[in-house]
């Protein structure tokens, strides 16, 4: 049964969705329709399930006082707040809408920020011209990284002549010339790749053949 | 000096840390401002497909990102929108990332102040759905099944600017501002590639190049995507066209963060091209003992 049913709702609802793309006539588009909703209301239950399992683990955390557990309270503290403002003075003003725009907007910000900092470091300790293949990465990135700048066309128009010749922004022109052809043509054969990857693995899914989704029941 | 060599290439990560933040500060501190010359490439084909729309065209603005992404995809929204309500163009606001809602909320609600616009005649903020492409796809055949209520719990049958507007093809344009998963991808491969509606938008410069492939034109044939505005770079784009063609459009700060962003890269490349003179130095050094 735990095998069965959840192998028949997905080769059902695969099979609709394949349908309703390729035949745009009754009853494949209302089907589809109810799929789509279904999947959403699905989607919305999995958030409830997520803010109940976060709830757990960390009240769990505190019981056991394990590693970090210092941490938990601010967490179930800062949700409890956010959710009670939220229901209590509506989410487009009030101390919602303050909190979100004075706490979480910025905390956010910041810690992904912190990777300009990790990358800096990384890159002097990484990126090396050790074979001609790195070397050449390493030259295209240079003209990338001066090319998504505007002072890397500064840089080019201090050469004499440069500023008056047919191309004043050359670095910039290189930069999106390296993003418009070798970039494009390497980024197509991926998503070409990708793209064959994912309507393979789809139909294995809908008939039945992988079944990893299932949580290892074989 | 092969001391010196190997010194130079264990520099404590700290010093780096500290030079990239000054690399950061200061030009912002002091306010240094550099030209922004925007040519022909994504952008500029971006800035003239918002810009072409007839005044009353009405536009769906996806705020797919959160405040982690904010720095670099905010200062797009902010001038996107003031182009679109200074134009006459009616904005539909909506979210797949759920803090997206939010942060649109406060870009149209202080914009539509400035600029004398109405909610519900002018602009709507749909409000975040969960579902990604499935969601997108059920927009396809019906906006009201997905959104029956907009961020503030209003019906959406009493929305009067949402009257006519039932599914994706209703709209003239679709923009995206995508941080990641869900985003420009599913937004091509549903509203554009199913549904011919014209798409744009914006994406953090770290995953601009993956879009690329969408942006080339053949003759005669619409591209999946009518341009694209990456990362900070996109959006002080965007200000410079904006301001080059409205004189009166108020200054953002994406082209104010270009000049800490130039900074930076610069000493990013010079820390690179000590690590590999040690680099290089201590290679030599090796060979020269073998």
């Amino acid at each position: 049964m735990r095998l069965y049913v959840p192998l028949g709702i997905t080769f059902i609802a695969g099979i609709i969705m394949i349908l309703e793309f390729f035949v745009p006539h009754d009853p494949f588009p209302t089907l589809g329709g109810h799929v789509k909703d279904w999947y959403t209301i699905v989607a919305s239950s999995a958030i409830f399930l997520g803010i109940l399992n976060l709830l757990r683990v960390h009240l769990k955390k505190i019981n056991l006082r394990s590693r970090n557990w210092q941490y938990s309270p601010v967490t179930i503290i800062g949700f409890l707040g956010m959710f009670g403002t939220g229901v209590a003075f509506g989410f487009t003003e009030g101390p919602f809408f303050f909190m979100f725009n004075e706490f979480v907007v910025p905390m956010g910000a910041t810690m992904f920020s912190l990777l300009a900092f990790f990358v800096a470091s990384a890159a002097f300790r990484a990126f090396r011209a050790s074979n001609w293949r790195a070397s050449l990465l390493l030259a295209s990135a240079f003209l990338v990284m001066l090319g998504r700048v505007p002072i890397g066309d500064l840089i080019w128009r201090l050469i004499p002549g440069a500023a008056e010749s047919a191309h004043p922004n050359l670095v910039t022109e290189i930069g999106e010339w390296i993003m418009r052809v070798p970039n494009m043509g390497g980024q197509r054969a991926i998503l070409i790749g990708a793209a064959m990857g994912v309507v393979a693995t789809s139909l294995r899914m809908i008939f039945g053949i992988e079944r990893s989704y299932l949580g290892g029941t074989d | 000096m092969a001391d010196f060599w190997k010194r130079l290439g264990e520099i404590d990560r700290r010093i780096i840390f500290v030079l990239i933040a000054l690399a950061v500060l200061v030009p912002l501190a002091l306010k240094l401002a550099f030209p922004i010359p925007v040519g022909k490439g994504p952008s500029k084909d971006f800035f003239d497909s918002v810009d072409s729309l007839p005044p009353e065209s009405v536009v769906l603005m996806s705020f797919d990102y959160d405040p982690s992404t904010k720095p670099e995809l905010h200062p797009m929204a902010i001038a996107i929108v003031q182009h679109l309500m200074s134009t006459d163009v009616n904005l539909v606001a909506m979210a797949l990332w759920p803090q997206g809602a939010s942060l649109a909320q406060e870009i149209l609600v202080e914009i539509s102040d400035s600029l004398g616009r109405e909610q519900y005649h002018d602009w709507v903020n749909l409000g975040y759905k969960t579902g990604g492409l499935v969601l997108i796809a059920r927009l396809g055949s019906s906006m009201k099944a997905a959104f029956p209520t907009d961020l503030s719990e209003t019906p959406y049958g009493q929305i009067p600017m949402l009257d006519g507007i039932q599914r994706l093809c209703d709209f003239d344009m679709i923009i995206t501002l995508s941080a990641g998963d869900p985003g420009i991808p599913h937004w091509v491969m549903v509203a554009s590639d199913q549904l011919g509606v014209p798409v744009g938008g914006g994406c953090t410069a770290v995953s601009a190049p993956q879009f690329y492939p969408y942006l080339q034109r053949r003759v005669g044939e619409r591209p999946q995507m009518e341009g694209l505005l990456g990362g900070l770079r996109g959006a002080a784009d965007y200000e410079a066209l904006l301001r080059r063609k409205y004189a009166q459009a108020p200054p953002g700060t994406a082209i104010a963060g270009m000049a800490a962003q130039s900074v930076a890269h610069l000493v990013i490349m010079v820390f690179i091209v000590l690590g590999n003179l040690s680099y290089l130095a201590l290679r030599k050094r090796k060979e020269g003992q073998r």
